[in-house]
């Protein structure tokens, strides 16, 4: 495959990490605490997608975001409400330890061996062939991905409930004391969290239709690694790094060769460290917004 | 209960204020932190479309009583009713949307929101529509002057700016009450009398009853209707304007005994 190719499926990568960043960064930028969770609603929506296989795909997508949407609010009524107000690390730990019973969960639900979402797979033909080995779903995937980030931007900066998620994002003791109702905000985070993460169980399985009790976490980790690396205070800069981090990943998968493929991982974690320790404060952040230095 | 809260249970006993429509009303308040008493009995009521003043020398219990009036600050004893309902115990937020707004010492505003968002968000926040919102942030940005600033940054606007903007925010909440919290804190001399428009404005537009708490004492005896003058967390006197300026206790707690001589030379025929 030529450097089109390439650049190609990793833009492709790059976009499913972007809606993993949304998912956590939403919640994040509201409450300040991260649902390191948040990947096992992915997981549970991929598996949606294999229970609902006989039926049309239409419904198989609507379950699916119903899915992720129901379990994001129940996450948010067992864990979030009763921690509100708790340190971000005790939620951190909290939902580390969710997500690990969660996986448990899913093991025991549906074996180890995963099961296979054949779901619109004719999205893998290749559109433009040849070296650049173009195929449908990076371009379904780059469209949902666009059309998603604009009408999120579209209701944060247009709509009402979107200035009130601002400045509750903002200062959250404030947006209270002038009559924000936070509930609201709260839920509509965990809501959009939820329909970001159907969209990633949905393109995620299109390309990778093997649901293994493991996705969740593995999706979750590397793209909470590109929230940071963006710049977690900020949706937009949190996005890109999500974005970022797919992109690398996927393109250090395509330099490496084949028998080093193991080593994917550690070479992205060594990036990510490097662009952490040179930027401390993200990626995306303007330099004059540094860290503080004690 | 404490030795102190009991006390002031029985003191609590004798003294109230009439609830009224159209009135706030804190009836019998004290306020202990660690054993000491930061308001003792207090009784304190702003009519709507009032402007009461608040001052006292420096740990008098102004701050306190605003707190307590906005819910930031529980009472051992007495209550506070807004229009007749109790609100001794309501969260602040609650006390917002009855209609009690509270513009704040450094602003408090979304610095990454824009001028006419930030606006716009103390009507959203309030049940006002988006559309009603956007037009009467656009009305009062361009009665204080902002509109060339309406898209900017909050952020990058200066200090008096940024109060301008944080009584537009409360203005726009359509509030019944409204507390001022040294608004002039941090501001220039040169920038006072604006910020006096401002508020003169505010207090014309909302058609609130306002309570007014600034260290500058001209400052609030300018603006107020009413002055309430608290002093080691009790009421030492109450009157207008001027009767507050004569009043030789308040001068002795401003400036002490030659502040009383001299409020007496300037008397003397």
């Amino acid at each position: 495959m030529s450097w089109i190719g390439h650049l190609v499926n990793a833009v492709s990568l790059g976009v499913v990490y972007g809606l993993v960043a949304v998912s956590v960064g939403l919640v994040f930028g509201v409450l300040r605490q991260v649902n390191l969770a948040q990947g096992e609603v992915i997981a549970l929506g991929a598996y949606s997608l294999w229970m609902t296989r006989d039926l049309p795909v239409v419904v198989r997508i609507l379950v699916c975001i119903g899915v992720c949407v129901a379990m994001s609010l129940v996450i948010q009524v067992i864990i979030f409400r009763p921690l509100r107000g708790a340190s971000a690390l005790t939620t951190l730990i909290v939902t580390f330890g969710l997500s690990y019973a969660l996986e448990g969960v899913w093991t025991i639900v549906f074996g180890t061996n995963g099961q296979p979402v054949s779901m619109l797979s004719s999205l893998n033909q290749v559109v433009v062939g040849g070296n650049v080995g173009l195929r449908w779903i990076t371009l379904v995937e780059m469209g949902v991905g666009g059309i998603f980030f604009a009408l999120l931007v579209l209701v944060l900066y247009g709509s009402k409930i979107g200035v009130m998620m601002r400045a509750t994002a903002e200062d959250f003791r404030t947006a209270r004391i002038v009559g924000v109702r936070i509930d609201r905000v709260v839920t509509l985070a965990f809501v959009f969290g939820g329909v970001s993460a159907a969209m990633v169980a949905i393109l995620f399985t299109v390309q990778t239709p093997l649901v293994t009790p493991t996705l969740g976490f593995n999706l979750i980790t590397l793209g909470l690694v590109g929230t940071v690396l963006g710049g977690i205070d900020r949706l937009g800069r949190a996005t890109a790094g999500g974005f970022v981090v797919g992109f690398v990943n996927s393109m250090l998968g395509a330099i490496i060769p084949q028998e080093l493929l193991v080593f994917l991982p550690m070479l992205t974690f060594m990036f990510v460290i490097v662009m952490l320790v040179v930027r401390p404060a993200g990626l995306f952040t303007p330099k004059g917004s540094n860290v503080e230095r004690v | 209960m404490s030795h102190l809260a009991d006390e002031l249970v029985q003191d609590a006993r004798a003294t109230t204020i009439p609830v009224a429509t159209d009135r706030l009303v804190c009836s019998g308040v004290s306020v202990a932190f660690a054993g000491v008493r930061a308001l003792d009995q207090v009784n304190f009521s702003v009519n709507r479309g009032e402007v009461v003043g608040l001052i006292g020398p420096n740990g008098a219990g102004k701050t306190t009583l605003l707190n307590v009036l906005t819910g930031f600050t529980e009472v051992v004893t007495g209550s506070v009713h807004l229009d007749g309902r109790d609100i001794t115990h309501l969260a602040p937020h609650r006390r917002a949307r009855l209609g009690l707004e509270r513009t704040f010492q450094h602003g408090r505003l979304f610095s990454g929101l824009t001028v006419r968002e930030n606006v716009e968000l103390g009507a959203i926040a309030v049940r006002v529509s988006k559309r009603k919102a956007r037009s009467t942030a656009a009305r009062l940005l361009a009665a204080l002057d902002l509109e060339k600033v309406a898209d900017v940054p909050v952020a990058q606007l200066s200090h008096g700016d940024q109060q301008h903007v944080s009584v537009a925010r409360a203005v726009a909440a359509a509030p019944r009450y409204l507390m001022f919290d040294e608004p002039a804190a941090g501001l220039p001399e040169g920038s006072l009398t604006q910020l006096g428009l401002v508020i003169e404005w505010a207090i014309k537009e909302s058609g609130a009853g306002i309570v007014l708490i600034d260290h500058n004492v001209d400052f609030v005896l300018n603006l107020s209707d009413r002055v309430v003058v608290l002093d080691y967390g009790k009421v030492l006197a109450e009157g207008s304007s001027d009767e507050i300026r004569q009043n030789v206790n308040v001068v002795s707690a401003y400036l002490g005994e030659a502040g009383v001589e001299n409020l007496a030379a300037s008397q003397a025929p």
